[in-house]
């Protein structure tokens, strides 16, 4: 699989998810520079962490409109898989490629920690190698990940089993401890903890790789 | 419009009437107005290290991994495998009092701009902090505000930017209640080949402004950082800076991805004296002149003067040599990560720093004598260094030894502090094997499969019972606390924080720290690459206690350290180095000393280089043999301090029994150097290499699940239970801040 990692100019957890896919994974990764407007023919897209730019405003405002955002959205509408991690969910929710928002933490302050999640479905690209009620022990490091959306949007979410994740310790006051939601196509996922900080046997957990094998093997059964 | 030179002028810019005359003598006439703007900050105590140079000479700076060493941007050493790393500590204490926040952030920008600037990707940063109490009823509330906005400042600039922050330390006295330490320590990994200098080589070629827009902010933070503060302090609120991690971040990609095209001949970032300093010691460095005209200076502000110009400190700006014909594949590299590259002149051969403005020369100055040639003093320092504490202490017998380690474990020095530590992406970039909290922080490094380890320590309890004694006492603990993980010490970059040294006792103080640290560098080889003098830490006349810290860097050949936690019960615990000495005198420094009996007297530890050495190299033979399941230096707060900082990770206590006949209270809470607390299923390989490297290594109990014993023959002395224990030392930091910020 060839996985296209989106570098906007403050992306900074960019080269550790090339480092995940390429190194630890074993399969094919390539950066994808923020002004491009297409992907290169990449089979999967990842949204890396970071502040895109800066994040000055919202994080993620300005993201939603580069010109690399167009062609994610065009590739997510054509059924490709994208990934958004941490600062990458928060484009995805800015760009409303996913419902709902990140909010400041519950405690105002940036959090770096390993955290337990649920896995909350295993039917889609990214957790089908991962049984349901599965935990993992993934690291989060965010200031702003307190996942909100209305009360309604929340029950369709959980309506059309697209909670992929939730926090057994909920970090930051998230709405139903959600960690990690899917778009209606479940080709989408958006995550606050990072996967690729947990790939490799030396950062403590090897948890992330799940999430990373899942979609290699989805790919392929396509 | 010239503006006179008067006496008021001369000594409003700290200069004295001897050295104005030498300006005068140096340019063969009065300068101008912006010339003596930039005489001020260069021969600054903080450019110009003028009370400090004559004794860092001292220092040992050499050894066969040193391809740099100190007077550039900062020291590079040999890591192998073709690559190296440049690493620096750098001070940001006195702006960081009067806005914590920004004072923080921008400390870390700056250190991290003097790494990157040597062509080093930065992959790692550490922070050794002081602060006053939090729960002094005076200062205590203010001293809440300073911690947490030092804390945010360095998080947010850190976090952006996408360097971990892996370590550091946080200690606490009185004397810095009006005058907090924030030294940043960064480090970045380069490829031998790679490495940039800060010199402006090659006549003809045009020198480039890269980076964020000239403003009036910082303008004399230099001469900031050589005053003691009074009470108008906070009125100088504008000499601090505001930083922008976001546009630092494009600074470092723009300038790494620059330096790939061949077109860059020198770079240096515009920190302290901005523009002023990376002109004059481009040109000196490289024996050359540096002509600039401000007129092409992009600039944030209208109207702004040629003194202004030349000595903002506005943050993330960068000036570069290219080399003549090449400017614009620099100025498309820039273009690609939307920064400007604006050719504002050029190198010349005169060796002269040639300012114009508005057509007119504003400063003509030879480089050298603001540079190489600065003031350099021989500061009285014939008397014994300030001290007020006795030699004698207080005599006292403990009543309760367990309510004592509870004291210590939840004191704002040895309580956890994860509040801080979290706060700071410590894993970005997936390289921290160990992290915060530990020893000293290992990295691996992906290009050559190795590993680094890093600490920070300082000591001004030491430090303040003796100068001399406390520099080498760090230089010891921070090697052994490299040693501990299984890291070879190899180099070591250093901060000087300390009072006026126009002051014979603090001079006195600030001379014998060198020495000792000299001596100890040189003795366990590893020698100073680099750092940063920070002098005039006094608020109305009162002097932080003296502050040397170091920060020392390891290598690993694999990135598989030997951590603190005690892994499983069945375990022997072995004292590696033995049970130490004590003695009245010799307590009266510690924690112990301070927190229970409120009190501070006598003399550091007594160390034994010799004997240190041989513990650290037993130590690191243990560890490369995987010998030792846990490992752990014993240090402030003493061996029941390290019994359960070993057993918070996983539960697992110790039973422990002990053969000696100190007094329980030294035997339980003494800081005597060179022991490591280990534990291991293999106990008789352990001791029989420390009996081959002369070292004692009594095996002093076994670990037990979730409970401390301690015997000393047949005497109980402590029984506490791990978690009641780690409740206290984990919620410590935060009591203290919540009480504190309700005053």
């Amino acid at each position: 699989m060839r996985v296209g990692v989106v570098v906007f100019p403050g992306s900074n957890c960019d080269h550790d998810a090339w480092f995940a896919v390429s190194r630890n994974l074993g399969h094919t990764a390539g950066f994808i520079w923020h002004d491009s407007d297409r992907l290169g023919g990449v089979d999967a897209v990842i949204l890396p962490g970071g502040f895109s730019y800066g994040d000055y405003l919202r994080c993620g405002a300005i993201a939603r409109f580069s010109p690399v955002m167009q062609a994610v959205r065009k590739f997510a509408d054509d059924g490709g898989q994208v990934l958004g991690i941490c600062n990458g969910f928060q484009v995805l929710v800015e760009s409303h490629i996913l419902p709902g928002a990140l909010l400041r933490n519950a405690g105002l302050k940036f959090i770096c920690r390993e955290v337990r999640l649920r896995v909350e479905t295993a039917a889609s690209p990214f957790t089908h190698a991962a049984e349901k009620g599965r935990i993992l022990r993934l690291p989060i490091a965010h200031g702003e990940g307190c996942y909100y959306a209305d009360n309604r949007t929340l029950d369709e979410l959980e309506a059309a089993d697209r909670v992929a994740f939730r926090y057994l310790d909920n970090p930051n006051g998230s709405a139903r401890d959600i960690a990690g939601i899917l778009n209606q196509g479940r080709n989408v996922l958006g995550m606050m903890p990072h996967p690729e900080r947990a790939a490799d046997p030396l950062m403590g957990s090897t948890d992330g790789l799940v999430i990373l094998q899942s979609m290699v093997s989805a790919y392929a059964v396509r | 419009m010239a503006t006179a030179i008067t006496p008021d002028l001369i000594e409003s810019h700290q200069l004295t009437r001897e050295e104005y005359d030498r300006i005068v003598s140096i340019l063969g006439r009065e300068p101008t107005y912006t010339e003596l703007g930039i005489f001020s900050v260069m021969w600054s105590e903080h450019c110009s290290y003028k009370s400090s140079r004559l004794h860092l000479k001292k220092l040992p700076t050499r050894s066969r991994l040193v391809l740099q060493g100190p007077g550039e941007n900062a020291g590079v050493i040999d890591i192998g495998g073709g690559y190296g790393i440049a690493f620096k500590i750098e001070s940001h204490n006195h702006p960081s009092f009067i806005e914590p926040f920004q004072g923080a952030a921008t400390g870390v920008g700056g250190i991290l701009r003097d790494v990157f600037t040597m062509g080093a990707r930065p992959i790692a940063v550490m922070d050794a902090l002081r602060f006053g109490p939090l729960q002094d009823p005076g200062a205590g509330a203010r001293n809440v505000r300073i911690l947490e906005g030092v804390v945010s400042g360095i998080a947010h600039y850190g976090n952006c930017f996408g360097v971990p922050t892996v370590g550091g330390e946080t200690m606490f006295e009185a004397s810095y209640s009006g005058n907090p330490l924030i030294n940043v320590f960064a480090l970045g990994i380069v490829k031998h080949e790679e490495v940039f200098f800060g010199k402006a080589e090659g006549v003809g070629n045009p020198v480039l402004y890269v980076g964020a827009k000239t403003g009036r902010d910082g303008i004399h933070g230099a001469s900031m950082a050589s005053a003691e503060f009074t009470e108008a302090a906070m009125e100088k609120r504008p000499n601090v800076q505001v930083g922008d991690p976001f546009m630092e971040k494009l600074l470092l990609e723009a300038c790494l991805e620059a330096m790939q095209t061949g077109a860059i001949a020198g770079i240096q970032d515009m920190g302290a004296a901005g523009l002023t300093s990376s002109s004059c010691e481009m040109a000196s460095r490289a024996g050359t002149g540096i002509e600039l005209d401000l007129d092409h200076v992009p600039q944030r502000e209208s109207g702004m003067t040629a003194y202004e110009m030349m000595l903002s400190e506005s943050q993330e700006r960068m000036l570069l040599v290219a080399r003549a014909g090449r400017e614009h594949e620099v100025a498309a590299v820039f273009k690609k990560w939307g920064l400007d590259a604006v050719a504002i002149g050029r190198v010349t051969a005169s060796g002269r720093l040639t300012v114009r403005h508005r057509g007119q020369v504003v400063a003509d100055i030879p480089a050298d004598a603001l540079a190489r040639q600065a003031p350099l003093y021989d500061r009285p320092h014939n008397v014994k260094p300030y001290r007020t504490a006795p030699l004698e202490g207080p005599s006292f017998r403990s009543t309760d030894l367990r309510r004592d380690l509870e004291t210590l474990l939840a004191s704002d020095d040895l309580c956890s502090k994860r509040w801080i530590w979290e706060q700071y992406d410590y894993m970005v970039r997936t390289n921290t094997v160990a992290g915060p909290g530990t020893d000293a922080a290992v990295l691996r490094i992906k290009e050559t499969g190795t590993a680094l380890a890093m600490a920070l320590d300082g000591n001004g309890r030491y430090s303040y019972l003796s100068p001399r004694e406390g520099a080498r006492l760090i230089v010891a603990e921070c090697c052994r606390n490299l040693s501990a993980t299984g890291a070879l010490p190899v180099a070591t970059t250093n901060n000087l924080n300390f009072g006026n040294p126009e002051r014979p006792e603090i001079m006195a103080q600030l001379v014998e720290s060198i020495e000792g640290m000299a001596e100890a560098c040189a003795f366990f080889e590893v020698p100073i690459t680099g750092g940063n003098v920070s002098l005039y830490n006094e608020t109305l006349g009162e002097a932080i206690f003296p502050t040397p810290v170091v920060g020392i860097v390891g290598l690993m050949n694999a990135p598989r350290p030997a951590t603190v936690d005690f892994k499983e019960p069945g375990h022997a615990v072995i004292l590696l180095g033995g049970l130490g000495r004590c003695d009245d005198a010799q307590f009266g420094g510690t924690q112990y000393a301070k927190h229970v009996l409120k009190s501070l007297w006598g003399l550091p530890p007594a160390l034994d280089m010799e004997y240190e050495k041989r513990v650290q190299a037993a130590i690191r033979e243990i560890v490369a043999e995987g010998l030792a399941a846990s490992s752990h230096d014993v240090g402030d707060g003493g061996l029941a301090v390290a019994l359960l900082e070993s057993s918070f990770g996983k539960g697992i206590g110790a039973q422990v029994v002990l053969d000696s006949g100190l007094r329980p209270e030294f035997l339980l809470f003494h800081e005597g150097p060179s022991r490591i607390l280990v534990s291991t299923p293999q106990p008789a390989r352990i001791q029989s290499i420390a009996v081959r490297h002369g070292v004692e290594a009594p095996r002093i109990g076994d670990t037990i699940l979730g409970k401390v014993e301690i015997r000393n023959r047949q005497t109980p002395l402590m029984d506490c239970g791990v978690l009641e224990m780690k409740q206290l030392w984990e919620s410590g930091l935060e009591k203290l801040l919540g009480s504190s910020s309700k005053l």
